[in-house]
C-alpha cells in the first residue's frame, strides 16, 4: 500500500476491530477493507453505500451478472486486483466457472445471453473510451435489455471504475487464490455494506 | 424516474457532495480540480491524470512526488479518491448525454 495511513493509520477501534479480524480468520485484513475503513466518512461509509446499492439492490439483472459485470470493467482498467476478487464473487454466485472466465478473455465467444454480452460491451466501451455513441445504446435496447438494466449496470460500471482506479493508484496487495475465495465467501453473504 | 434509479442517484450524490464539500484535509479547490482533471500545478497534475486514464500506471513514485511538493498523506488520500470519482462521473454523465 503506498500510503501508510492506509495501512496503520486508523482509529483504535478500528484497529481492534482488525485484530479480531485476523483472530477469527486467521487472515491479514483485505487491503480493499483497510481503504473503506479509513476515514470512513470522508469515502468507505458513503462508497460503501453506492456499491452495495449497484451489487446487491433490486435488479433483473442477477448478482452473479452483476459481480460478472464489476470484474469485466476491472478488467478493462487492467487492475487484477478487483478483477479476481469480483470474478471469484462471479463463479460462486453462478456455480459455473465456465460462464465467468472465457468472458474476461474473449467476451465475443464467450457462451452467454446476448442480452449481457451488449451490455457488456457497452460497459467495456464506456470504460475504455469514457463515452458511448446513441447507437451503442440502441443496439443494447435491441436485444432486449430494458432501460432500467442499462440503469443498473451503469451503476455497477460507475463503482468498479471508481474502485479499481484506488486500488490500482494505491498498489492494493495481490493475495493469494485462498484469500480471494474467502473474500468471495463473505462478499456474496454479506454484501458490500 | 423509478425509486431504483433514484437510490442508485441518490447514493452517489452524497458521496460526491461528501468528497468535494465536506471536510476535509485537502483545500475543496483542490479536490474539485482532481475531481475534474483540471487546474492543477505539478506534480499533483500528472498524479490524478494517471489515477483518471490509466490507473494501474500510477508509480511509487507519483504518490512520494505529491508528497514531496509539501502535502500530507491525508491530502494525497483525499486527491487520489476525488480524482477517481471524478473520472467515474464523467463517464456516467457523457453516457447521458449520448
Amino acid at each position: 500500500m503506498r500510503l501508510a495511513i492506509l495501512d496503520s493509520g486508523h482509529t483504535f477501534g478500528t484497529k481492534l476491530l482488525f485484530a479480531f479480524i485476523l483472530a477469527v480468520s486467521r487472515r491479514p485484513v483485505p487491503q480493499v477493507v483497510k481503504l473503506v475503513r479509513y476515514r470512513p466518512d470522508f469515502f468507505g461509509a458513503p462508497m460503501q453505500e453506492v456499491t452495495h446499492e449497484a451489487m446487491r439492490g433490486p435488479s433483473a439483472w442477477s448478482v452473479g451478472d452483476r459481480e460478472l459485470m464489476a470484474a469485466f470493467v476491472a478488467k478493462i482498467n487492467e487492475c487484477e486486483f478487483c478483477t479476481t476478487a469480483h470474478a471469484a464473487v462471479a463463479v460462486r454466485a453462478y456455480r459455473d466457472e465456465a460462464k465467468v472466465y472465457p468472458v474476461l478473455f474473449d467476451l465475443e465467444t464467450a457462451a452467454i445471453e446476448e442480452p449481457l454480452r451488449v451490455t457488456l460491451r457497452m460497459l467495456g466501451k464506456l470504460t475504455r473510451e469514457h463515452a458511448v455513441e446513441v447507437d451503442d445504446m440502441r443496439a443494447v435496447l435491441a436485444a432486449g435489455v430494458s432501460h432500467a438494466q442499462i440503469e443498473d449496470a451503469l451503476a455497477v460500471c460507475f463503482a468498479f471504475n471508481t474502485m479499481a482506479r484506488l486500488a490500482d493508484a494505491f498498489a492494493f496487495l495481490v493475495p493469494d487464490p485462498d484469500a480471494f475465495e474467502a473474500g468471495a465467501k463473505f462478499l456474496l453473504m454479506r454484501g458490500y455494506r | 424516474m423509478s425509486k431504483r434509479r433514484v437510490d442508485i442517484a441518490q447514493a452517489r450524490n452524497m458521496l460526491v457532495a461528501r468528497i468535494l464539500g465536506g471536510d476535509g484535509e485537502a483545500p475543496p479547490a483542490w479536490r474539485r480540480a482532481a475531481f475534474d482533471n483540471s487546474g492543477l500545478a505539478e506534480p499533483l497534475s500528472a498524479l490524478v491524470d494517471k489515477v483518471a486514464r490509466h490507473a494501474h500506471r500510477v508509480t511509487d513514485q507519483d504518490i512520494a512526488a505529491a508528497k514531496a511538493s509539501g502535502l500530507s498523506e491525508d491530502q494525497v488520500f483525499e486527491i487520489v479518491v476525488c480524482a477517481a470519482v471524478g473520472q467515474a462521473t464523467r463517464s456516467t454523465r457523457r453516457r447521458l448525454q449520448s
